[in-house]
């Protein structure tokens, strides 16, 4: 899923400078796993918004509301006649809901409450880390299923590189070495000479470098 | 505002008291991030057969609010609503 | 012969090669580099260049290279995969071959957190492996990446590096075979203070034939007190500095430890010379060049042959 985490509320604070009515919408997705911008946060933000605008003697009307998600059209619909009474949004989507919300309501300001980090998974609650670059054109039946682009921090693809040690990355003690992760996998699937072969240049064509990207699939269109 | 909570390994739902010292914790720095101060809010591990302790808890909590003085929220709130009774009246 | 190296000559005559490294200046004079060529010079076969190593900013190792060539030497252009995309590289290979560099190491290069830069975005076009495959391919097929050819072939002697320290220990050498078969010629060692683990890794790559498809030169470096082997022991990735060396040059007075550090160094050499599979020796003296010409005599290197 999409990992995000909460922007700081001071930086929220300087966004919404000068509006005194605002909507807060959150996502029940991605974002409400990693507890970043589901309901629970969107009430917190606003408790602390409320705060410390009273505090600061400068008051705020704020609205909750949390959409199913905030990355299809049918959902965000459901609040067109809200938007109307409020003079700036504050989403807690991804990045692509929150500009979802501003393509469909040009004309509101939208602002970010979250920052959002990767595609990655829940180790242990409150632990998310990174697992996929979308590099679209996945190479994981090479790699024992390990993504080398993703977890190894050169996105080598014929690695490690000689700064592996005792299976951590040279940059980051606590990161594991993708390339010892995907040497021990193999190895226990009995399939290391999948290692001796050279993986060649890679296309990073399909890969954010290439431009933004699209997918269309013409057996879903009408 | 303080929360008294069980002693840690005492707690009937095993895990309860920790994420409650996690939360506080967070709720604190949020206290500070939106300037009502996170020394506002305590947490205490006690027994629940520890009276004495209770009391020590509270008075001193009670001497810290004194010494931190009315929140600025509760001056903005009471400012306003004197301004709201002056114009009614 | 595959180049006009001087190196590749004397590795192909069967002799003992010398190599060793001039770091280049965090700014923008040549005397730096000048000064650092004409104390190893004469003591040397080769000279590399680092390539922003560790990420830290330095004149380019391109640059460098040109300077070491006005003065009559045969520089190896580091080229690190962490700076430029395959566009780049391939347009310096052009260049560095048309400058008269014959030798070109390929690495992938320490990641930025480490320098000076560590905002700075990263590239990794490609790794290592995939740039030692480049440059064979513009100098053998004559062809770019893409497919069309070049007008002018380059000639270089094409090295890398391996590490038989860092882990996991029983890969290394497999990631040697695959430089191997890549196509590189010569590979230079990170610095070898664990003789018996070098060892081990010299009969993994003997039993794999290895030996007689690359030229490896061991990497060695002269220690110059308790605190830069304390140092290297612990805080660089991939560096095996046993504890029977960090207690032989504690065992010595302070002043005497550098001294110390540079008999290690030549007792080293010595045993890299007799080893099978092992056809030089590579010396990085780091911010120590002066140190170079002593070691090399001292290990029975001198005079370097002449070669036409």
């Amino acid at each position: 899923m999409i990992i995000g985490s909460g922007k700081p509320i001071k930086d929220i604070l300087a966004m919404i400078e000068g509006y005194t009515k605002i909507l807060i919408v959150g996502c029940r997705g991605c974002v409400t796993v990693c507890s970043a911008g589901g309901e629970k946060e969107v009430g917190i933000l606003a408790s602390a918004i409320t705060m410390a605008r009273q505090a600061g003697g400068k008051p705020i009307e704020i609205k909750e509301v949390t959409l199913e998600r905030q990355c299809d059209p049918e959902y965000l619909e459901q609040i067109r006649s809200t938007v109307d009474e409020y003079e700036a949004i504050v989403s807690l989507a991804c990045g692509a809901g929150v500009q979802f919300v501003a393509e469909k309501y040009r004309k509101i300001p939208v602002f970010p409450g979250i920052n959002t980090n990767f595609i990655g998974v829940t180790e242990e609650q409150g632990v998310w880390t990174e697992r996929c670059q979308a590099c679209g054109d996945c190479k994981l039946h090479l790699t024992g299923g390990i993504c080398p682009i993703a977890r190894c921090s050169k996105s080598l693809l014929n690695g490690p590189c000689g700064g592996s040690a005792n299976g951590k990355c040279e940059v980051n003690p606590e990161v594991a070495c993708g390339w010892q992760l995907i040497y021990d996998r193999l190895k226990e699937l009995g399939r290391l000479d999948q290692l001796e072969v050279i993986i060649p240049i890679n296309d990073w064509s399909t890969s954010r470098d290439g431009g933004p990207r699209k997918i269309i699939r013409e057996d879903l269109k009408l | 505002m303080f929360v008294a909570a069980c002693m840690e390994g005492d707690c009937h739902y095993l895990t309860g008291n920790l994420r409650a010292r996690k939360r506080v914790e967070y709720a604190k720095k949020i206290l500070d991030a939106v300037g009502i101060g996170g020394e506002r809010l305590e947490m205490y591990n006690m027994s629940a057969a520890d009276g004495p302790r209770f009391v020590n808890v509270a008075s001193e909590m009670t001497e810290r609010v004194k010494t931190l003085g009315p929140n600025p929220i509760k001056k903005f709130l009471t400012t306003n609503s004197e301004e709201r009774l002056n114009e009614e009246t | 012969m595959t180049s006009d190296s001087r190196l590749e000559k004397i590795l192909e005559r069967g002799e003992f090669a010398v190599t060793s490294e001039c770091g280049p200046p965090r700014g923008a004079d040549p005397e730096v580099i000048r000064k650092k060529g004409e104390l190893i010079k004469a003591a040397v076969d080769a000279i590399n260049v680092t390539d922003n190593q560790t990420s830290v900013v330095r004149m380019s190792s391109f640059s460098s290279c040109i300077i070491l060539k006005q003065m009559g030497i045969d520089p190896v252009l580091q080229m690190v995969t962490r700076d430029r995309n395959r566009i780049a590289l391939q347009s310096d290979i052009l260049g560095a071959s048309a400058l008269g560099i014959n030798n070109i190491l390929c690495l992938s290069g320490d990641h930025q957190k480490f320098g000076d830069h560590p905002t700075a975005k990263n590239v990794y076009d490609m790794d290592s492996i995939q740039l030692i495959q480049t440059v064979k391919r513009m100098r053998d097929e004559g062809k770019f990446l893409g497919g069309e050819e070049l007008k002018g072939v380059p000639r270089l002697f094409i090295g890398a590096v391996e590490n038989p320290f860092a882990d996991p220990f029983e890969f290394r050498v497999v990631r040697l075979a695959k430089k191997v078969a890549a196509g590189v010629q010569f590979i230079q060692t990170q610095c070898i203070f664990n003789l018996e683990r070098f060892h081990t890794w010299m009969e993994q790559v003997r039993d794999r034939g290895l030996h007689e498809k690359v030229h490896i030169l061991g990497g060695v470096t002269p220690i110059k007190s308790l605190g830069m082997a304390n140092y290297m022991k612990k805080e660089v990735p991939g560096m095996d500095v046993p504890d029977e060396l960090i207690a032989r040059i504690k065992g010595v007075d302070k002043e005497k430890r550098a001294e110390e550090g540079i008999k290690i160094c030549v007792e080293t050499i010595q045993q890299l010379k007799v080893i099978e599979g092992v056809h030089g020796v590579h010396i990085m003296a780091i911010e120590w060049e002066e140190m170079v010409p002593r070691i090399a005599e001292e290990a029975g290197l001198l005079p370097r042959p002449q070669i036409k």
